[in-house]
């Protein structure tokens, strides 16, 4: 079957010639008229479109919107604050920085329907320190917004208002996730909270009810409030709604940005026909389907199941080809959507050596705070190391996994997951390497494969 | 599941035991009262909770309902409620008592947890355990004997971090040793207040130190040392001096104030090497400033008194006692007593004073109180004077009224029970027109102008008790022997006393407390055995028209307005 085109829903104007980031060009386009008829509406409607929606968020976990929002403490009497999570740092991932820096108004006014339908009157965008000039271009937006009456105080004409403030990372990965942003937007190191009793439905920014919403997420939101919840549930597929933006790179023809209904196109049609296929002269070997956090899948597996289809449970024959890019498939054949990076590699790549560069990052990464993930992933760094450096040992593969055995599900927050599912199934799928690198060692490489930095 | 016995009570199940617990009550709480040993390093009772060791992972499980009706789902094989397992393990610090909870901690699951945890916090951690002063009551050397897997399989290299930073002018960090827990950064940031320590840079290599331009040396800086798990916060004080496991722990009270800090004395072979702090939840928790714990350093020190004097020349206690005794019978005496006396010997020094028919005077010392654990008043038993009878009204700092008897000629002897005359307010020319009889520990202005002087015991050489400011009595007991020419205070002042015409009362704590009991009626009910650990308090009732000068701190609040904070009188 030949791949579904792109649904360009929030990627519409990104390649667009002659679209530029300004409030005018963004007017011209039927900016801001989403905003204008919502804040007509009752904020309680919006919510109730989220939810009838089914969007799930796009930042990594796929948590549905519409309940993450209802999850809101709204009788404590305190400041409600949405926090706009703009720190994509997830290794493979490229898709909010095209929003920032391209269509930034589509966000803001995202952010403002958002603010309207959950009575946020805050709300601060926390923006990886490595995107200096989207922050630069974010606050020009915001400027602009305001004085065309789109952000501040009474809006649009009503009485009600919201705020949009700018804050800049220092560059932590741990700074993507939501309690560890939420101490770093207060001054402090970013030390994950623990849940319970932190959950920011409750307990968020300034012990505030908080939400934390990735940034195409919102940009969703603003599309659900135009067409209504129901009409937008009907793209993409069952329970994985909408359009999402799967960010390719690696070892394909044509890496890059595409944006497609959810569940509508297979693995094999996203990387051979969308993408071009593999370099000439190579095979491909593993993809990881959602940013480097997720397990990897090897190409050749075959995945079997049960899986729901309407209201009945039908069986499921899968090759990696056949895997639809939706949530629910990707989490049914043990990894995960996530952020939407797709990292393919090749028959050129070692899997130990390209295990030794993720968990250099995660080691890097880690914030600190709880022993397994602070120990763990150093650890692991220091055995990938050791065995590309020159001192492999056969059961290297087998302690790597007791190692991160010993991590997941044990931590403050999901970076022990994210630490430690990298090297389970690298070492799961592709033991054998593991195993016989010692030997590998002492091979040439692949003609054309690039140097080992 | 059980009916718990009050309302507010809630039931949980522990490996199968069930048990009652107060709202709010941890797991690590919940599981110490039945018994059962939760290992953790970062949870501290009295600190907030902040979940990162990681080591208290246990399985938790709550009893199944049909999510529809709410009604409870039973189990067919065992006929009761099923519970659902988490297949995640949860942190018990964090994990509060809620109806119907229920706790695995021996299951497969949690021993893994366990392992692991111990795993990771040794493999960067430095095989220092030979140095290290830590050793013999260091958490991890517990904690990986009782959970840990008992063999490494780490080839890496070890972390490389700072060794000796002195944080402060007592407490000495080694950065490789520390597993992070951040204890000692809560502590100084909630109880001390002094917000002083933090970590830098990143995951495995975060480093704790103090903030740019700080210095670690606030007063309570050495309670970082206690609640340090590890070997990473030593004192310099005691760093390399002794092995815990030669010494001997003896219960005391600290003497700096009226707070009375329960302490533990650290000494063997009669030297004592250090003092730290003994928990007591209703006076100092688990805490005491660092200028108590320097006060075991006068108890060897070259100016101990060590022989009796009558007259410049040795003597045997009894004639020390004939001699005092003539001196009494010439008339004209004035005791004074001290607020660093014990219970029992202010009991003694009020016979003496009604022996020789004299009036019983008491040196105050005020100082500023800090607002935790060293109150306004550094007298320690100012209270334990009242409560004997030794005096009625608060004393004052200078002993001005007494001067005034010196110099018109109607007190010509005075007897001294440990206080340094010229330092409450006598001059040179009034102490050498009396004759004074000196009961003391170190040689002084007043020891050298003495008749007589019997030297005596210091608070780590004899037992008693002291009242603190609570007016809680509490005990103390001798950790070390005296100087072989120093008398016990009791045995003096009972022989004083017999020798003036007074009754002839026990010269120890045990022989003494019957004659007490019997006499001064808030104690009537105890003996010196059976006050409990942590006190009694007994009423301040008849006091309380006094306008005592402490402040509030830890777990006092001043019962009238009029006394607050520093008062110099």
């Amino acid at each position: 079957m030949p791949a579904p085109q792109q649904h360009r829903l929030v990627f519409r104007h990104i390649d667009e010639p002659g679209y530029t980031n300004d409030l005018a060009c963004y007017l011209r386009n039927g900016g801001y008229e989403v905003l204008r008829k919502s804040v007509l509406r009752k904020p309680e409607e919006l919510v109730d479109e989220v939810k009838k929606s089914g969007l799930r968020g796009r930042g990594g976990a796929g948590f549905p919107c519409g309940v993450k929002w209802s999850l809101l403490d709204r009788k404590s009497g305190k400041p409600i604050y949405l926090v706009v999570n703009a720190d994509e740092s997830e290794p493979g991932t490229f898709k909010d920085r095209y929003i920032i820096h391209n269509d930034p108004h589509q966000l803001i006014e995202g952010i403002m329907i958002t603010c309207f339908a959950n009575k946020v009157e805050r709300t601060y965008i926390y923006i990886r320190g490595e995107f200096p000039e989207g922050a630069r271009i974010l606050e020009r937006a915001i400027a602009e917004a305001r004085a065309a009456n789109f952000v501040g105080p009474n809006i649009l004409g009503t009485s009600y208002g919201c705020e949009i403030y700018v804050h800049r990372g220092a560059g932590a990965y741990i700074c993507g996730e939501e309690t560890g942003l939420i101490e770093s937007l207060e001054g402090k190191r970013p030390y994950p909270r623990i849940k319970p009793p932190y959950f920011p439905a409750v307990l968020g920014l300034y012990q505030c009810p908080t939400i934390v919403n990735n940034v195409e997420t919102l940009c969703h939101v603003k599309h659900i409030a135009d067409r209504g919840g129901d009409a937008y549930s009907k793209i993409g597929t069952p329970n994985n709604t909408g359009t999402r933006i799967l960010c390719v790179s690696g070892h394909v023809q044509r890496p890059g940005y595409y944006e497609f209904e959810v569940g509508k196109i297979t693995m094999g049609q996203l990387l051979n026909e969308v993408c071009g296929g593999p370099l000439p002269g190579r095979r491909f070997k593993a993809v990881i389907p959602g940013g480097s956090s997720a397990k990897v899948l090897k190409f050749g597996e075959r995945y079997k199941g049960k899986r729901k289809v309407g209201a009945e449970m039908v069986d499921f024959d899968w090759g990696l080809e056949d895997v639809p890019m939706d949530f629910d498939s990707l989490g049914m054949i043990g990894s995960m959507g996530g952020s939407g990076g797709v990292i393919v590699m090749d028959d050129s790549v070692s899997m130990v050596e390209a295990l030794g560069n993720i968990n250099a990052f995660y080691s890097h990464e880690s914030c600190g705070q709880c022993t397994p993930c602070r120990e763990g992933s150093l650890w692991m760094k220091k055995i990938t190391g050791r065995m590309v450096h020159g001192a492999a040992r056969p059961e290297d593969g087998a302690l790597l996994k007791s190692v991160a055995d010993q991590i997941a599900g044990r931590t403050i927050c999901a970076f022990g997951e994210a630490c430690a599912w990298p090297t389970q199934s690298f070492v799961a799928k592709f033991g054998d390497e593991f195993k016989e690198y010692h030997q590998a060692k002492k091979n040439p490489r692949a003609d054309g494969a690039p140097e080992l930095v | 599941m059980i009916q718990p016995a009050s309302p507010d009570q809630i039931s949980v199940n522990i490996d199968g035991r069930e048990i009652a617990v107060p709202r709010g009550t941890n797991m690590i709480e919940a599981a110490r009262r039945v018994g059962v040993d939760v290992p953790h390093y970062c949870y501290h009772s009295k600190l907030s909770v902040v979940g990162n060791c990681r080591m208290c992972l246990v399985e938790m499980g709550m009893p199944a309902v049909d999510p529809a009706t709410k009604a409870p789902v039973i189990d067919p094989s065992t006929g009761k409620q099923r519970i659902n397992w988490s297949p995640r393990p949860t942190i018990a610090c964090a994990t509060n008592a809620s109806p119907g909870l229920h706790i695995r901690t021996t299951s497969p699951m949690v021993k893994d947890c366990r392992e692991g945890v111990m795993e990771f916090l040794l493999i960067n951690h430095p095989l220092d355990c030979p140095i290290c002063d830590q050793a013999g009551e260091c958490k991890l050397q517990e904690q990986s004997t009782g959970y840990g897997r008992g063999y490494s399989r780490f080839i890496e290299q070890k972390n490389v971090k700072p060794k000796r930073t002195l944080l402060g002018p007592r407490v000495m960090l080694d950065d490789e040793r520390c597993i992070l827990c951040s204890r000692c950064i809560r502590f100084c940031k909630e109880v001390a207040k002094d917000d002083v320590l933090g970590f830098t840079d990143r995951g495995s290599f975060s480093t704790l130190a103090c903030y740019p331009g700080r210095k670690l040396e606030n007063n309570y800086s050495l309670n970082t040392v206690d609640i340090c798990p590890v070997g990473a916060l030593t004192s310099t004080d005691f760093r390399f001096k002794m092995r815990v496991w030669f010494l001997r722990q003896t219960n005391s009270i600290d003497t700096e104030s009226s707070v009375g800090a329960n302490t533990v004395v650290w000494s063997r072979e009669g030297t004592v090497y250090r003092i730290t702090p003994r928990q007591n939840d209703g006076v100092n928790d688990t805490w005491m400033a660092d200028s108590g714990r320097a006060l075991y350093k006068p108890v060897r020190d070259p100016g101990r008194l060590e022989s009796i004097r009558v007259n410049g020349s040795g003597a045997t206690l009894d004639a020390a006692a004939k001699a005092c005794a003539d001196l009494i019978a010439a008339g004209g005496v004035a005791v004074v007593g001290s607020g660093r006396s014990s219970v029992e010997e202010q009991f003694l020094t009020k016979k003496l004073a009604e022996a020789a028919r004299a009036r019983a005077w008491l040196v105050s010392r005020v100082g500023e109180g800090d607002g935790l654990l060293i109150s306004a008043d550094r007298n320690p038993n100012v209270r334990g004077a009242l409560v004997t009878g030794l005096i009625s009204e608060l004393p004052s700092a200078a002993l001005g009224p007494l001067a005034a008897l010196i110099d018109s000629g109607a007190v010509k002897c005075i007897v001294s029970v440990g206080e340094e005359l010229a330092a409450a307010g006598l001059s040179a020319e009034q102490l050498a027109k009396v004759a004074v009889v000196y009961l003391g520990t170190h040689s002084n202005a007043t020891s050298a102008a003495a008749k007589i002087v019997i030297p005596t015991l210091t608070v780590f050489e004899k037992h008693g008790t002291f009242v603190n400011q609570q007016f809680r009595i509490q005990r103390f007991a001798k950790a070390v022997p005296g100087l072989p020419g120093a008398s016990d205070d009791l045995l003096v002042l009972s022989k004083l006393v017999a020798a003036s015409g007074g009754p002839n009362l026990g010269a120890d704590v045990g022989a003494l407390w019957p004659s007490i009991a019997s006499e001064v009626p808030p104690l009537a009910t105890m003996t010196y055995g059976n006050i409990p650990d942590a006190g009694l308090l007994i009423s301040g009732a008849p006091w309380e028209s006094l306008e005592f000068a402490e402040g509030s701190g830890l777990h006092f609040k001043p019962a009238t307005p009029a006394a607050k904070g520093a008062s110099r009188v």
